[in-house]
C-alpha cells in the first residue's frame, strides 16, 4: 500500500463539482498524517482541461469516450483497476449522486472498508462523520486502506483550488465493453419560475408546515415582505410546491439577505444549499433541531402562533 | 416484473437523540423508530410500477421490534410478499446486511431491486450498492421516476441544481431510490388491519451477519457549535416585533 490520498474528481458538463475541490482540501489534511501525495483521479474524454486548477499534487487521467458521461458502470471498473494497481491509503469520492453510485459498489468489490459521510479528517488521521440529519457526530480511525465518502460544509472549495496546473498522467483505460448503463439525455431546471438564487429574502417552508392549505400563511407574508417562498424537499416531494422552489443539495443553492426558516430541521442535505445566506432566521418548536447551530437568530414559538401575528405586523410596517 | 424493495427502520430525528454510556452508539431505551422515509417512496415507486406494468412486489425486512406492522403497511398499500429476514443483527454492519439481503433477494430472481438512496444513520457504507455488487447488478441511485422499458428501464437520475440525467440501466438492476413519482399514499389503519389478518410475513433464518469489522466508531458526540442562535424570547408579538425590526434593519422591508 502507497500512503497516497486518492480524490476521485466529480464534474459534469464540463465543470468540476465544488465537492472535489473540498474533498481535496481534505486529502491535504490526511496526507499529513499518511506522509503520501494528493492525488486526483479524473476520468473523461477531453477532459484534461478540468485539471488545470486542482489544488493536487498529481493528477492520474483516465480518457475513453465511454468516460464522456458519468456512469456508475464505466466509472466503477477504471478505478478498480487503479485502485487495486496503485494501492492508495485512500480514495475520497463526493457524498453526492456520483460518489454514492461508487463507493460502497467499489468496496465490495475490492473488499476495502468504506466510511460514509466524513465532513472532515483530523491531522491523526480520523474521520468526523456527521450523521442523523445533523445531530450526531462520529469520530474513528480511518481504516488503512479506506475509502470514504465526504460531505460538503467541512472544507472551503477555494482550499482545494490552485493556480498552478498540476502534472498530469494519462493513463490508458481498461476495456469498457458490454456496459449495462448509458445516460440517453440530460433535463434541464425549469426556468420558467421564480428564480429563488436571486431574491433578497426568503420565507422558506419545511414539513412542519404540516399541509398544502397552510401554504397560504407562507405566502401571504411572502407576499407581504415582497419576496419568495422557497422550501424544503418533503415539501417539494409532497407536491406542495414546484421543485423550482427546492433549496439544498438536489435543489438550488440560495445566499440571500435573509433566510427565514419555518418548521425546517436543518438537516445537512438542506444546509448545503443555504447554509451561506447572510443572517438566517429559523422557526422550530424542536430546541435541539440542528437549523438553531448556523441560525443567527432563532424562536421555539409554534410558527402556527407566530405566522398570524407576523403577517399582520409586516402588513403595518410597509 | 418482480421487483424488491428492501426497508429499513431508523431513529425519528424528531425526538431528542441521548448517546449511551459507551459514548459510541445511540441510546436506544427511548429511540422511536420509523420506516426510512426513503423507503416509504421505493415501495411507492414499486407499486406505481406494478399499477402500470403488473407484476409482484416483494418487501423485505431485517428483524427488529415493530417490523410486522410496517410490513403489513406496506401490503395495505398493495405489496403482494413480505419477507422477514430473522437472525441476531446486533453486530451487523451493512457489508453484512447486504450480504444477507443478496442471498435471500437471490432467490426470488426480481427483476428490479429498489432500495432508499442511504438511511441518515449509517457509516459503513449503503446497502443499496453494496447488495448490487454482491449480486453483480447494476446500481444506479439518486433516482426519481422510472419508465419500464423491454429488459431495460430508464432512471431519472437527480444532480444538484434540478438537472435530471436519463439514464438506461439492463435489468436486472438495483436502483436507488430518492423520491417515488407520486408522494407516497395514504393508508388508513382499519385497512391495515384487515391486512393483518389475511396476508401472511414469510420468515427467512440468515447466518453470518458478523460485522466485517471496517469502521469503528470512537466516539459519538453532539455537533461543537461555534455560535448558537441567539434565541429571540417573548410572546408571539414580542418576537414578532423583533423580526420586523430585524427585516427593517437589514433593508428587505
Ligand atoms: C440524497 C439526498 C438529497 C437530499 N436533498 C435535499 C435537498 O436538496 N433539500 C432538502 O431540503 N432536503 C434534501 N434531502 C432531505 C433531507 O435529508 C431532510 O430529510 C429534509 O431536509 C428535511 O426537511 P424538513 O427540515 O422540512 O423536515 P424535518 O426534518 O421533518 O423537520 C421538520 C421540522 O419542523 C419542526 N416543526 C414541526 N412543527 C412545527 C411548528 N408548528 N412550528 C415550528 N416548527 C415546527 C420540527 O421540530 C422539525 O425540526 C435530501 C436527502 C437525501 C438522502
Ligand atoms: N436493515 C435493513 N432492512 C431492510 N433494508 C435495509 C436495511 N438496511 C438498509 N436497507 C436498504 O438499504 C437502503 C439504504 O440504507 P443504508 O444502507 O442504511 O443507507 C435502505 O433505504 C433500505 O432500502
Amino acid at each position: 500500500m502507497s500512503q497516497d490520498i486518492f480524490v476521485v474528481i466529480e464534474h459534469l458538463r464540463g465543470q468540476v463539482a465544488d465537492v472535489s475541490y473540498a474533498m481535496l482540501a481534505g486529502a491535504r489534511q490526511l496526507s499529513k498524517a499518511s506522509g503520501g501525495e494528493v492525488v486526483a483521479v479524473l476520468l473523461g474524454h477531453n477532459a484534461q482541461g478540468l485539471a488545470s486548477n486542482l489544488a493536487a499534487d498529481r493528477v492520474l487521467y483516465v480518457d475513453h469516450p465511454a468516460l464522456a458521461e458519468f456512469t456508475s458502470d464505466a466509472y466503477q471498473i477504471v478505478l478498480a483497476g487503479l485502485i487495486q494497481e496503485h494501492a492508495p491509503r485512500a480514495v475520497l469520492f463526493g457524498h453526492s449522486s456520483i460518489g454514492m453510485d461508487l463507493a460502497s459498489s467499489l468496496s465490495a468489490r475490492l473488499g476495502i472498508p468504506v466510511v460514509n459521510s466524513c465532513r472532515t479528517f483530523t491531522d491523526d488521521g480520523k474521520f468526523v462523520s456527521q450523521i442523523c440529519g445533523g445531530k450526531i457526530m462520529a469520530e474513528g480511525n480511518l481504516p488503512s486502506p479506506a475509502l470514504a465518502t465526504m460531505i460538503p460544509g467541512g472544507y472551503k472549495a477555494e482550499e482545494g483550488q490552485s493556480a498552478q496546473t498540476p502534472p498530469l498522467t494519462a493513463v490508458s483505460a481498461p476495456a469498457l465493453d458490454n456496459l449495462r448503463v448509458a445516460v440517453k439525455q440530460y433535463i434541464e431546471p425549469d426556468t420558467s419560475d421564480v428564480d429563488i438564487s436571486k431574491e433578497k429574502m426568503l420565507v422558506s417552508i419545511g414539513r412542519g408546515i404540516q399541509n398544502k392549505d397552510n401554504i397560504e400563511l407562507a405566502n401571504e407574508l411572502a407576499d407581504a415582505l415582497g419576496c419568495a417562498v422557497s422550501a424544503s424537499r418533503p415539501v417539494v416531494d409532497q407536491g406542495w410546491l414546484p421543485t423550482t422552489r427546492l433549496v439544498g443539495k438536489s435543489g438550488k443553492h440560495v445566499k440571500p439577505k435573509i433566510y427565514l426558516a419555518l418548521g425546517i430541521s436543518g438537516a445537512p442535505e438542506h444546509v448545503e444549499g443555504m447554509g451561506e445566506s447572510e443572517v438566517i432566521v429559523a422557526v422550530n418548536t424542536d430546541p435541539n433541531a440542528p437549523i438553531f447551530n448556523i441560525a443567527k437568530y432563532g424562536t421555539t414559538i409554534d410558527m402556527f402562533d407566530l405566522l398570524p401575528v407576523l403577517i399582520e405586523k409586516v402588513k403595518q410596517a410597509k | 416484473m418482480k421487483i424488491a424493495v428492501p426497508i429499513k427502520f431508523v431513529p425519528d430525528l424528531v425526538e431528542e437523540l441521548t448517546i449511551d454510556p459507551s459514548g459510541t452508539a445511540l441510546d436506544t431505551t427511548w429511540l422511536r423508530l420509523i420506516i426510512n422515509e426513503l423507503d416509504d417512496h421505493a415501495v411507492e415507486q414499486a407499486i406505481l410500477l406494478k399499477e402500470r406494468s403488473g407484476g409482484e412486489v416483494t418487501v423485505l425486512s431485517a428483524e427488529a421490534d415493530g417490523v410486522d406492522d410496517f410490513l403489513f403497511t406496506a401490503a395495505a398499500k398493495g405489496a403482494d410478499r413480505l419477507i422477514k429476514l430473522t437472525g441476531d443483527f446486533s453486530a451487523a454492519d451493512n457489508h453484512a446486511l447486504g450480504r444477507a439481503f443478496a442471498d435471500v433477494i437471490k432467490e426470488l430472481q426480481p427483476d428490479l431491486i429498489l432500495t432508499g438512496v442511504q438511511a441518515h444513520n449509517d457509516l459503513d457504507g449503503s446497502v443499496g450498492p453494496l447488495l448490487a455488487e454482491y449480486l453483480g447488478l447494476p446500481y444506479v441511485g439518486y433516482v426519481a421516476g422510472i419508465a419500464l422499458d423491454g429488459n431495460k428501464v430508464v432512471a431519472r437520475k437527480e444532480y444538484a441544481g434540478g438537472l435530471v440525467a436519463e439514464v438506461e440501466v439492463k435489468l436486472p438492476a438495483v436502483l436507488g431510490i430518492q423520491a417515488a413519482e407520486q408522494p407516497p399514499r395514504y393508508v388508513a389503519y382499519s385497512k391495515i388491519r384487515q391486512v393483518m389478518g389475511t396476508a401472511k410475513i414469510e420468515e427467512r433464518p440468515v447466518s453470518n451477519l458478523e460485522s466485517s469489522g471496517g469502521v469503528v466508531v470512537g466516539r459519538l458526540f453532539q455537533p461543537e457549535v461555534a455560535e448558537r442562535a441567539t434565541m429571540l424570547e417573548g410572546s408571539p408579538e414580542d418576537v414578532a416585533d423583533k423580526l420586523v425590526g430585524l427585516f427593517k434593519e437589514l433593508g428587505t422591508l
